[in-house]
């Protein structure tokens, strides 16, 4: 596979300061705009690695970091095609640069997909340029010169220079308008398990993230943040402020701050705050959105996001309706490391430090709030502890930048636990109407499903399966606006959605007797060689992930565990998976589960691992356990012991199996976790012959005395 | 404010502060010993485990002045370069994620092994259960601790 540079592009290699090579790209080309979907023109990406003389090759890492283990798999790509020493392989996370870069942002499992062919022809661009100058050096054509392990070898007479060696001269070549990419075959470095960069740092407590900020002068701030749907009536700050240690009250935008020199002070002055609340808008509960989102699931003359056949007319000739419901609870993102952020708003210009998965956003959004131009703004990025879509919001960054600007000093936000599970934003609530109509021999001629949600956006995904193999569909959607905010959380709407679909998937083929895979199967069959309408899913890779956890799982053989199948397609990767249950002592034991994946090239084995592993316990914790509930815009849950985490003894072991494939990486870090849920949920239904509707599983009635885990 | 002098990593350190002031605070804010966590403040996480004598505590909810003359370890001080055994075990076995609970899981887990150098899978699933992971990085963990049970000397 070769990459050619289109016109538009721009790729310029220069001496570092103080010697050493330095090559940086900026491409604009329509590749990019097709992969990203973004309009032609639009995209613009910039990577820079250097190579200084005494051979220390480094690679600046864009993207944010989370936990999915990009600021390790992205620099492996471009020393992969590099043929760099990953020993010498230093990388850097880089800052926030729109110049440099494109796209530095974490957020639907996209990086990978977006960055794939732009970091290998980074890494393949300066071998061919280290490779020109050797051949200029030894005044050999470069096509007798083959690379390895940081090298330059001219084999036939045994001549070998190291890449620190060559970059000086490199960089005065010109850039060539074509490389080739390695076959896979050929990879090193990708495909292998490499470790995590900063493993040295994160075992040894070294300062990594947002909430390890310290700086000279700086503030600790700590916000009470309203009910939702109220503002403040009130507030009697006098007390809070004569604390020793308090700084400053400031009431803005219906929020109090209190700012100090420590933590503990300015945790102890605030709960002296006296505030008040009133009515601003609806002031809602969780029986309001139950009755609400019930409500809407009637609503009628809402329009179809897909229509195939004639739904009305197949539902009333049909001799068997299946009709069921699924319901969602909002759920905190439950980031480990809370939000935080350090602002310093200077008149020269603002310092931004902290943890943000859109940071470009988040400089955009302080720019705007301070009505600073946007070029006087920097923010660096800290590794995260974990952010699920929560820190794709700017909310918390706004409030320190708001308050250094109001105090005129250096000023860190953190956010308590408990600030972070009742003021913050959830994955939206939601509840799902399905219907399946069948004929007299069991075929599947119908089906209509409705998702309903708080905040949610379309909680649907109107063109997964069965679109195309079911003749006659229809998808709707309808939100209900509320105060409660809401923001993508891992997977949006599939974390709920691919539970019900598979649960729902899992009845029609009861229903029908016949085996669910052998019965999914038989309709992907079907949407291929008959598709109805069109089909956004690739029905192969499906099947391929289908096929494999069958093997692997051995469905069918074991007798002595219950089992319960899912398969799903989400960003861009197809997954299937089977759990299994045991029955001990009379309660059902989550013994396992089995996951077959395409994510297509695997780039980091250990990551990609971990991402699946992950992705599974925390689909199957939440699905278990998490709950948020609210009574008059508070929510009932504040921390850790009313909101419930899975911990280790609570979890089935995991097996993970990729398919071998050649095709361009697609999402790992959301997709393993749509099926889990469902997956258990089968099992369940096949060890009591019970099914479960609505999240978490512990608070149904069927749960009620089941010992889980 | 009272003054006290505190053993951490067999060093003194001597701080100024409110009595009720949680250990965690101390050693963050005082100390700039940032590897120990906030995750919770409730004693629920795990994130900001330290060793007192050896044992492991929660320093969110323990008050400095109840500390006294008690040896303290942090991240910082289960060795200066990784080379603890359970620290040797995490880098092995590739474990950390996000990392953010990832101190408080290798204090808990050292403290552990100190007591019960050969533990079950089920001891060590009992001693690791307090400590939260929400990237789900339980497998490894547990992976991670009966591997450090075969280093230690």
């Amino acid at each position: 596979m070769s990459a050619k540079s289109t016109r538009r592009d721009f790729i310029k290699a220069s001496a570092m300061a103080g010697g050493g090579f330095l090559l940086s790209f900026r491409w604009n080309d329509a590749l990019a705009a097709r992969l990203t979907g973004s309009a032609p023109g639009e995209v613009a990406f910039n990577s820079y690695l250097s190579i200084s003389p005494d051979n220390v090759i480094t690679i600046l890492s864009p993207n944010p970091e989370v936990g999915q283990n990009i600021k390790t798999s992205f620099p492996m790509i471009v020393a992969e095609e590099l043929d760099a020493d990953w020993k010498n392989v230093k990388v850097v996370q880089a800052n926030l640069d729109t110049q440099k870069f494109n796209r530095q942002a974490t957020a639907g499992s996209g990086a990978m997909q977006h960055s794939w062919d732009r970091l290998r022809k980074a890494g393949a661009t300066a071998r061919l340029m280290l490779m020109e100058a050797a051949a200029k050096r030894w005044n050999v054509s470069s096509a007798m010169l083959t690379t390895e392990n940081g090298f330059v070898w001219h084999k036939e007479s045994g001549r070998k220079l190291n890449y620190g060696a060559l970059a000086i001269e490199a960089a005065t070549l010109p850039v060539p308008t074509e490389v080739k990419f390695k076959d896979k075959k050929d990879y090193k470095l990708i495909g292998k398990p490499i470790h995590n960069v900063d493993n040295a740092e994160m075992i040894t407590g070294k300062p990594l993230y947002g909430l390890d900020i310290y700086r000279e002068g700086m503030l600790l701030a700590m916000i009470e943040r309203p009910p939702f749907g109220t503002k403040i009536k009130s507030a009697d700050v006098a007390a809070a402020k004569a604390m020793p240690g308090i700084v400053e009250v400031v009431v803005f935008k219906d929020k109090v701050a209190v700012l100090g020199k420590s933590t503990w002070q300015v945790t102890k002055a605030r709960k002296l705050l006296k505030v008040e609340y009133e009515p601003d808008g609806a002031v809602e509960s969780t029986t309001d959105h139950d009755r609400l989102m019930k409500q809407l699931l009637d609503k009628t003359d809402v329009k179809p996001l897909r229509k195939d056949g004639d739904v009305d007319a197949v539902f009333k000739t049909a001799a068997k309706v299946i009709t069921r419901e699924y319901q969602a609870p909002f759920l905190s993102h439950a980031c480990m490391e809370p939000m935080n952020f350090f602002a310093h708003v200077r008149n020269d210009g603002v310092e931004l430090i902290g943890p943000a998965q859109l940071p470009e956003d988040t400089r955009k959004n302080v720019a705007k709030l301070l009505g600073v131009d946007i070029e006087k703004v920097t923010l660096e990025m800290t590794r995260m502890g974990g952010g699920f879509g929560r820190r794709q919001r700017s909310d918390y960054s706004m409030e320190a930048a708001e308050l250094s600007s109001l105090l005129k000093a250096p000023v860190k936000v953190m956010w308590t636990r408990e600030d972070d599970m009742r003021g913050g934003q959830y994955r939206p609530a939601m509840l799902y109407r399905f219907q399946a109509a069948l004929d007299a021999d069991g075929n599947w001629i119908g089906y209509r499903m409705r998702g309903v949600g708080v905040n949610s956006g379309n909680s649907t995904r109107p063109d997964h399966f069965p679109a195309g193999a079911v003749p006659n569909f229809l998808v709707d959607s309808i939100d209900h606006k509320s105060p409660v905010t809401t923001s993508p959380w891992r997977a949006p709407s599939e974390n709920f959605l691919g539970f019900a679909e598979q649960s729902f998937f899992d009845e029609i083929a009861t229903a029908a007797n016949r085996d669910p895979i052998e019965y999914r199967l038989a309709y992907l069959d079907k949407a291929k060689k008959s598709p109805v309408g069109a089909v956004k899913y690739d029905i192969d890779r499906m099947k391929g992930v289908i096929e494999l956890v069958a093997e692997k799982a051995g469905w069918g053989k074991n007798k002595k565990v219950f089992q319960g199948f899912s398969a799903y397609f989400s960003h861009g990767s197809y997954i299937a998976q089977v759990a299994e249950i045991e029955m001990q002592n009379g309660h059902p034991v989550l013994l396992k589960m089995v996951a077959a994946v395409d994510c297509g090239v695997v780039v980091n084995l250990s990551g990609a691992y971990q991402q699946v592993k992950g992705g599974i316990i925390d689909g199957l914790g939440h699905a278990l356990y998490g709950e948020v509930t609210l009574k008059d815009g508070v929510p009932d849950q504040k921390n850790f012991d009313t909101y419930r985490l899975i911990r280790m003894k609570e979890i089935p072991d995991v097996e993970v199996y990729f398919v071998d494939s050649a095709i361009n990486p697609t999402g790992l870090g959301e997709p393993a976790l749509p099926p889990a849920a469902a997956a258990l949920a089968n099992a369940f239904f096949k060890a009591t012959g019970k099914r479960l509707y609505n999240q978490p599983f512990m608070q149904e009635e069927t749960m009620k005395g089941v010992k889980f885990g | 404010m009272a003054n006290y002098t505190l053993q951490i990593n067999n060093k003194n350190y001597r701080v100024d502060v409110e009595e009720d002031t949680p250990l965690l605070w101390v050693l963050r804010d005082n100390l700039g010993l940032v590897g120990t966590k906030y995750g919770c403040g409730i004693a629920q996480c795990g994130a900001c485990t330290v060793h007192l004598n050896g044992a492991a505590v929660r320093s969110c909810v323990l008050p400095v002045s109840a500390i006294g003359t008690k040896k303290i370890t942090t991240i910082e001080g289960l060795s200066a370069n990784g080379e603890h055994p359970v620290q040797k075990a995490w880098s092995e076995l590739d474990v950390p994620q996000c990392g953010y609970c990832q101190a408080g899981q290798m204090m808990t887990a050292s403290a552990f092994l100190s007591k019960n150098p050969k533990p079950s899978s089920e001891q060590i699933e009992e001693a690791m259960n307090g400590n939260i992971c929400r990237c789900g990085t339980y497998h490894r963990i547990r992976e991670a601790v009966a591997l450090a049970a075969t280093k230690r000397k």
